[in-house]
């Protein structure tokens, strides 16, 4: 069936673009906190005096003419990730793994010269990348390094949990996974995968790719029903803490697990899209609702993160086996679903 | 909820004043509500153009002539500071003058005319005969060539009426021959072709005149009148297009002057030049004669978009469709939920359409941008800066553009010509925008975003070209109170958009879990 019914999707309580522009942007969302969120710069330093773990920042260039300074600036670093500080949707970011006779190596392998670099980061500071095409600034960061968990789901980029923030309170959580669809970005038009991850445990419930489910990654073939995301309550409490840090209602905080570092923040979003809801096989209504409905906003994250875990936990897990014991029922159902 | 309330008063009050005012319109004005073929008022200017030379001024205009067959609602004469007088009153041969003892530099003079055919039938009476023509004097290779050609035609015609269409056709023959080439000088403009061929006529002993025209088309500005033969057979007068040697007046041709004298004479002046603009007014018979009445009093007319001059109202005639694109464009996005690269980009390629026609429009659309990209992806690796590449682009858009013309009309496809219609900054940051997505998201998110603005352009389109609407819109500008108050309204549905219903449609199935 291609097309679903208003119904089904109301009582499912899925939120559509208008709901959530008018709803949860509109009224959550001041226009005048976006610059916070908007430059990477800014957030970064709100990150830090808030004692939140960014990754390290390398340098900045804002002028056309520094980008001969280029060649020093990256020199003293073998990997590093080149982003626009104004960019959106993981647009114009360049990830460098390895740096060897003036050949810069790419996540897949692909060697690069010093001039794609430097014409990658003039089309940033005019603005290619940017919202509106304003002129724009470009920032150089540490790379990250993947955790073991996620080796096995990932090809070539680093997987990425996107958390819902309502008012503090984390409401729903995916992961995202590159694929070699998606061109190794962690976009799910582009066909990235999209895992939903149980707010009570941390644990995969469901995933999709192309709004279909999926049971395993489509390039390792490694099925979700044992990825489970390590630290989940440090890093809710991060996400929850992203409140305070903006004042933002209705935020999307992108969180990666660095092997050393543990959680870190790389990205706040003020107009969080709606594909997480499908990666759940959730709706957000309800528990836009249940948040509402509360009173007061608790001015602690950790007990905000205890409520969420309380209410927000998954009645049942879509891709666990019941009986866990038996993980033939697991493939069989697998193969009879594709 | 206390926005939402005060949103739907204010909503309700638009909706209230425009509903109003347009029932107001058309119960006690009178003004139908919907288009009515048969019956319609060509409104036409005539704007006098010349630069005076500080000497004493005199202009004097010739007025199309009286006809049973048309009334003349009102005629309007308008210059600042200038004397006015009617030269002579014979309906034949009207004739006006504007004068002023010195003025110096560009001056304008207006006439206006409103005009309707009635459903009068007449007799076509018989006039009296004309002198006999006086024989031109031609030099005598002219002559010569002259007299061959009528021979020829001669030797193929049985009355006047036969002898000028064939006369006509021969000198518009597409393969002359040498004898054609010399008398006809492909050089010359209109006026020579006239000449020609009244002189042609009187060498035959056939009575002609020159009758200048204007073709009545709505919307039209800049025109200029149109030369037609008119020869007398004995007994009647028989008009004859000079391009093509059809006979009859053609529908929707409005006779401005009949015989040789000139249309305008300044003196005082130089650069002297007439334009004429063109509108289409429909109004039923019956609210011709309200409206009239009304117009001393009635202040919603005096204060009205009729009482802008003709050029203004024909740019505004345009400018009023508008909001029905908005409108479009606010439900294509809102509750169909369909993705178009730049918001009101729909609405400016509909403007195009309207002006081009919906597929040559399309095709020239489709072409500008696909080359306009494949030249792009070019830039894209020669390392430029943005602005740079973009003004690129706007370069190779109007090339583009330049030789679409040429290459047109060379093969004679004239609608082509119509390519400079389309908003060239536009389209350069259409081609700039898409190549960026096309880089980023894929050709698969260009054709989608590409095929959305198109079909919102095309639907967009239909509605502005529509008949009614086009009608409706012009008529009654209050439907922009009830457009707004719609957009108002659509500005707060929060509910789900048709291509979410595709979007969220893995989450219409059961889950796979649950079958167990």
């Amino acid at each position: 069936m291609l097309l679903t019914s208003v119904k089904r999707l109301r009582s499912m309580g899925i939120i559509g673009m208008n709901q959530r522009n008018f709803g949860l942007i509109g009224r959550y969302n001041p226009r005048h906190l976006y610059p916070l969120v908007d430059d990477k710069l800014k957030t970064k330093r709100l990150a830090q005096e808030a004692g939140i773990t960014v990754p390290q920042l390398l340098g900045t260039v804002h002028y056309q003419h520094d980008v001969r300074r280029l060649k020093d600036m990256l020199s003293a670093y073998n990997q590093f990730v080149i982003k626009p500080v104004k960019g959106s949707g993981g647009k114009g970011i360049l990830v460098i793994t390895e740096q060897d006779h003036n050949l810069y190596y790419k996540p897949s392998g692909d060697a690069v010269k010093l001039s794609h670099i430097e014409r990658h980061v003039s089309n940033i500071l005019s603005g290619l990348h940017s919202l509106g095409g304003k002129p724009d600034a470009v920032m150089i960061e540490s790379l990250i390094q993947i955790d073991p968990v996620f080796e096995d789901y990932s090809y070539e980029g680093i997987p990425d949990l996107r958390v819902i923030v309502l008012q503090g309170y984390p409401i729903m959580a995916m992961l995202r996974l590159a694929t070699h669809a998606s061109d190794g970005r962690a976009n799910l038009h582009q066909g990235a995968v999209g895992v939903g991850i149980d707010i009570g445990t941390g644990e995969a419930l469901h995933a999709v790719q192309y709004g279909d489910p999926v049971y395993f990654h489509p390039d390792t073939r490694k099925p979700f029903s044992n990825l489970t995301v390590p630290h989940w309550d440090k890093l809710l409490e991060l996400a929850a803490a992203c409140y305070e840090m903006t004042g933002l209602g209705y935020l999307g905080v992108d969180i990666v697990l660095d092997r050393n570092q543990g959680p870190m923040i790389i990205e706040l979003n003020a107009r969080p899209g709606l594909s997480i809801q499908v990666a759940n096989f959730a709706g957000l209504a309800p528990r836009v609702a249940a948040v509402e409905a509360l009173e007061t906003i608790d001015p602690d994250p950790q007990s905000r993160v205890q409520f969420s875990k309380r209410n927000f936990a998954a009645v049942r897990n879509l891709i666990r086996p019941r009986r866990r014991t038996n993980p033939a029922a697991f493939t069989l159902l697998a193969t009879k679903t594709n | 909820m206390q926005a939402s309330a005060r949103l739907y008063t204010v909503v309700i009050l638009i909706l209230f004043t425009g509903i109003g005012l347009i029932l107001y319109k058309h119960l006690i004005l009178g003004f139908p509500l919907m288009p009515d073929e048969k019956k319609f008022v060509w409104t036409i200017e005539a704007k006098i153009d010349f630069q005076a030379t500080g000497e004493p001024v005199i202009v004097s205009f010739a007025l199309p002539p009286k006809e049973p067959r048309l009334t003349f609602m009102e005629e309007d004469f308008a210059s600042s500071d200038y004397g006015f007088s009617e030269l002579s009153s014979d309906e034949e041969q009207r004739r006006v003058q504007w004068s002023k003892r010195s003025a110096k530099g560009a001056q304008t003079a207006y006439y206006r005319l409103s005009v309707y055919e009635n459903d009068k039938l007449i007799e076509s009476q018989p006039s009296d005969d004309p002198l006999p023509p006086q024989k031109p004097e031609l030099d005598e290779v002219f002559l010569t060539a002259s007299l061959t050609l009528l021979e020829t035609v001669r030797a193929k015609s049985a009355n006047p009426e036969i002898f000028t269409r064939e006369l006509i056709q021969t000198l518009n023959s597409p393969s002359p021959n040498q004898n054609q080439r010399l008398l006809r000088n492909d050089k010359a403009g209109e006026d020579y072709k006239t000449d020609l061929i009244l002189n042609l006529l009187a060498l035959e002993g056939i009575s002609a005149r020159v009758v200048r025209g204007l073709f009545l088309e709505d919307g039209r500005r800049r025109q200029s009148l149109t030369n037609f033969v008119e020869i007398h057979d004995g007994q009647k007068w028989i008009l004859f297009d000079q391009d093509t040697g059809r006979s009859g007046k053609p529908g929707n041709f409005l006779i401005w002057q009949r015989g040789g004298q000139s249309l305008l004479d300044v003196i005082g002046g130089k650069n002297s030049q007439v334009s004429f603009s063109i509108i289409k007014n429909i109004h039923s018979t019956r609210n011709l004669v309200v409206n009239s009445g009304m117009h001393a009093q009635a202040g919603l007319i005096d204060f009205s978009i009729y009482s802008l001059p003709i050029e203004q109202q024909t740019a505004f005639k345009m400018i009023l469709l508008l909001p029905i694109g908005a409108l479009i464009v606010v439900i294509m996005r809102i509750l169909v939920g369909i993705r178009t690269s730049g918001t009101f980009m729909p609405i400016l390629i509909a403007l195009a359409l309207i002006q081009t026609t919906l597929i040559t429009g399309i095709v020239i659309f489709l072409i500008v941008v696909s080359t306009g990209l494949l030249i792009r992806s070019y830039l894209s690796r020669l390392n430029l800066l943005l602005v740079a590449r973009i003004s690129a682009v706007i370069i190779v858009v109007i090339t583009i553009i330049a030789s679409i013309s040429i290459i047109s009309h060379k093969l004679g496809l004239s609608q082509a010509l119509q390519v400079t219609f389309f908003p060239m900054i536009i389209l350069a940051w259409t081609i700039e925008r898409m190549s960026v997505l096309w880089e980023e998201d894929g050709p698969r998110e260009v054709f989608i975003q590409g095929a959305g603005s198109l079909l919102t352009a095309v639907i967009a389109y239909l509605f502005m070209t529509n008949r009614t609407v086009e009608y409706l819109t012009f008529n009654f500008p209050e439907l922009m109170l009830v457009n707004l108050a719609l957009i108002l309204i659509l500005g707060q549905y929060t509910g789900y958009r048709l291509t979410e219903l595709y979007r969220f449609h893995s989450m219409g199935r059961h889950h796979a879990s649950d079958k167990r």
